[in-house]
């Protein structure tokens, strides 16, 4: 008996002294890693860090890479020119190759490690919403989400989370409303992505074709290979209108699945998937006509006649090794723009809680086709959508605009925001 | 009660308080990444027995825990849910959290169990790559798996309700240290029962079933019930490790048990020492931080170059210390620690692969 207990005994002290060692080494990685903290993260007298979760790698890098490149190039331009309120943005660009558990880890790792200012612009429903309560717990502005989920819009549970696109429901309607504008007799049918994309997408056309009356709803999953089935079913429905709540690479493949089925309805896409260079590029030469007369809507000036575009251009070139110019450099300047303007508001000294009351204030004009409707009670930015069209290869808007409300898309003259003292926010 | 399972239970008792004590030392992220670590070394601690006992060889280990994370996310998110229901609001206290804890964590054991238990019932009959080719197509029909049933949410996962910190301790301890606390304690309970199995009459039945099969049926040790009854003590292990994972991240998804994860976990296992519990608390720690450092090694790197290396590099460093590891110490990691004297009283980094 007492022998047992003495080994018993031993056996603990080893395993102690093991532990202690355990111990000392874990203060020692702790004694390098604690940071100093400061009194507004992110921000000293001449810097301010953001950060951001992108999908450099993986299924969606294709699509969605030079966004963020984009947004980097821009700020590359404003602090050439002096900063926001003399401070540099460092924007801070962290990939999770679109999957939600690696956008855990990352903006945990720029919360806490690089103890960014806010987060901006990170992309994609599936892989923000694993980051939404995390990001609320720990009072960081969730700014400008790359995504036009529904989900970013609830200031009463999130509020500091505000969305960048047109949200899915305003797209769809504005889709559907053309369609039907344009041809009474519109067979109107939906394909797209199983997740918030797609069903905010039909949600968005049932607002105005009624529920229960599009012809054909399908659905893919970003893992499938082919839409075949899909567009067979649309097909044998009898579309004439397919409106489309896919991304660019599906938009493709549904594009010239259907030209290989000899069938070409019209073809109304979501600004998420209707990148004409893009989607050139996924198609090839041979597949290029097919895309003559699609029709999308986007709320940003991604318009080679606009001085956004141009001015955008020469950014581009100067600031991003002169990268192909797409809708996503459109769209990630933009997003710098919006940010820098949210910043150049939230005053001389920013906190974290001056930068979403600025947001909030609704006072941020932004760049797109219509000024921002942001406001303490709406996180969205646009809800109003301009029509796009594929006219001899070059995609540019039309007249045509619609307001969405609850009530059903109305047609609104587009109000595109002036270019001012060379794109960089002015600060009182 | 035998003074064997007195001393395991004081060892284990300790050795988690000492875990406990430790996140005290480090701060938020290092505590997301000892939890982390933690839900991985439950799995890791599964695979090991499985592996180093029974020979049995699972690639699939990522789908238990997914398994046991779908169930604790499902269970946890529906008793929460009765419970506001039943009153009206959103209940709080300790029963707001604390009820729909527990009722995920049965959830999660019987969701990975049944699924242990089917595929213990394949894995009597399959020997080596078979076995090993049925738990890879689970790791691979995943995604598909989780689109095809509506409960599941395709590619976004599903929720799990967020664990708050204690009123009690919400002065003393941050939320990472609270998850790790939970992380922990959830592993603790996962592992301790792997560590007297292993020591007691199961172990011995598994080692002789892996010996012999002829000799361990002569002796009157049935080698498919004890190859089926350790392919499902492993999976309950394992599903308590994506308990772990959905309490620390709130969140369970396809995307986080991918196959490049269910190989890690068998990379864990064999780099840690295969049987060796101690090894797979190394190897959990292993393949848990080493891509963060390839991460912050690759941060100076130029954009371009860094972008191309991420997610690249560290399957390759991988690679690397497989190899270095088997050729240096065939036994694993466990059997480096052993020669030093601290461990030498340890058992539990006995290294039971031969």
């Amino acid at each position: 008996m007492r022998t047992t207990r003495s080994t018993s005994w031993s056996t603990a002290r080893s395993t102690s002294t093991a532990a202690v060692l355990g111990l000392a080494a874990a203060t020692a990685l702790s004694a390098c890693s604690t940071p100093a903290a400061a009194e507004v993260p992110g921000v000293t007298d001449d810097k301010v860090v953001i950060g951001t979760h992108q999908p450099l790698t993986g299924p969606a890098a294709a699509g969605f890479a030079s966004i963020s490149a984009a947004t980097a190039a821009y700020f590359e331009y404003v602090n050439a020119q002096g900063g926001i309120h003399g401070r540099e943005i460092e924007y801070v660009i962290k990939d999770d190759g679109y999957n939600p558990a690696n956008t855990q880890t990352v903006v945990r790792e720029l919360v806490q490690e690089e103890e960014v200012f806010a987060i901006v612009n990170g992309l994609g429903t599936p892989t923000h919403s694993s980051v939404l309560d995390y990001l609320d717990q720990n009072g960081v502005p969730d700014l400008f989400v790359a995504s036009g989920s529904l989900t970013w819009n609830q200031p009463d549970t999130y509020p500091n989370t505000f969305g960048f696109n047109a949200d899915y429901v305003t797209e769809g309607a504005a889709l559907a409303q053309h369609a039907v504008d344009t041809d009474p007799d519109a067979v109107v049918c939906v394909l797209g992505q199983d997740d918030d994309f797609g069903e905010g997408i039909l949600q968005g056309v049932e607002l105005v074709v009624g529920d229960g009356e599009v012809a054909t709803n399908q659905s893919y999953s970003t893992a499938d290979q082919d839409v075949t089935a899909q567009l067979g079913a649309m097909k044998e429905a009898g579309c004439t209108h397919n409106v489309l709540g896919t991304i660019n690479g599906f938009t493709a493949l549904a594009v010239g699945t259907a030209a290989q089925m000899e069938w070409f309805p019209k073809w109304l896409v979501s600004s998420s998937g209707a990148d004409y260079p893009t989607l050139v590029e996924y198609l090839g030469e041979e597949g290029t006509p097919a895309l003559e007369g699609l029709v999308s809507v986007n709320y940003l000036p991604n318009s080679p006649s606009s001085e956004w575009y141009e001015l955008f251009s020469e950014i581009n070139e100067e600031y991003n090794d002169g990268a192909p110019y797409t809708g996503n450099t459109t769209y990630g300047m933009s997003v710098g723009y919006q940010f820098a303007e949210a910043l150049a508001a939230a005053g001389e000294n920013p906190t974290r809680e001056s930068i979403v009351a600025a947001v909030e204030s609704g006072e941020l004009r932004g760049n797109g086709i219509a000024p921002l409707t942001f406001s303490a009670d709406d996180h969205f930015a646009h809800r109003t959508v301009r029509i796009a069209v594929v006219a001899d290869g070059v995609q540019d808007f039309t007249d045509d605009a619609y307001e969405v409300s609850e009530s059903g898309a109305t047609p609104v003259e587009p109000e595109q925001a002036p270019l001012e003292n060379e794109g960089i926010p002015a600060t009182e | 009660m035998s003074t064997h399972l007195t001393r395991l239970l004081l060892r284990a008792g300790l050795l988690t308080l000492l875990a406990l004590g430790a996140t005290f030392l480090l701060d938020p992220y290092r505590n997301y990444q000892l939890a982390t670590s933690a839900g991985v070394f439950a799995a890791v601690a599964g695979l090991t027995l499985l592996v180093g006992l029974t020979g049995q060889l699972s690639l699939g280990h990522a789908v238990l825990m997914a398994a046991g994370g779908y169930g604790y996310a499902l269970t946890a998110t529906w008793v929460a849910g009765a419970l506001a229901g039943a009153d009206g609001e959103v209940a709080d206290g300790v029963v707001g959290w604390l009820l729909p804890l527990l009722a995920g964590v049965v959830g999660a054991l019987v969701a990975a169990g049944v699924l242990g238990l089917l595929l213990g019932l394949a894995a009597a009959r399959l020997r080596g790559p078979y076995l090993a080719g049925l738990t890879l197509a689970l790791v691979i029909a995943l995604p598909s798996a989780a689109s095809t049933i509506p409960a599941l949410s395709g590619a976004q996962g599903i929720s799990a309700p967020f664990v708050p910190v204690p009123d009690a301790l919400a002065a003393l301890i941050a939320v990472e240290q609270w998850h790790a606390w939970l992380a922990i304690l959830v592993t603790a309970c996962a592992v301790t029962p792997l560590v007297a199995l292993r020591s007691g009459r199961a172990g011995l039945r598994m080692r002789a079933v892996h010996d012999d099969e002829t000799a361990s049926r002569l002796a009157g040790v049935d080698p498919g019930r004890v190859k089926t009854g350790a392919f499902v003590i492993s999976s309950l292990a394992a599903g308590l490790g994506g308990v772990v994972l959905a309490i620390v991240t709130q969140q369970v998804s396809p995307g986080a048990y991918g196959l490049g994860f269910s190989l890690l976990l068998v990379v864990a296992a064999v780099v840690g020492g295969l049987g060796s519990l101690g090894g797979a608390a190394i190897g959990a720690v292993l393949v848990t931080v080493l891509p963060w450092v390839v991460d912050q090694a690759t941060a100076g790197l130029p954009a371009d170059l860094g972008h191309r290396l991420q997610g690249n590099l560290e399957i390759v460093l991988f690679g690397v210390v497989v190899i270095v590891v088997t050729v240096l110490w065939p036994g694993g990691l466990s059997r480096l620690l052993k020669t030093t004297t601290f461990f030498q009283n340890t058992k539990l980094f006995q290294n039971t692969e031969r």
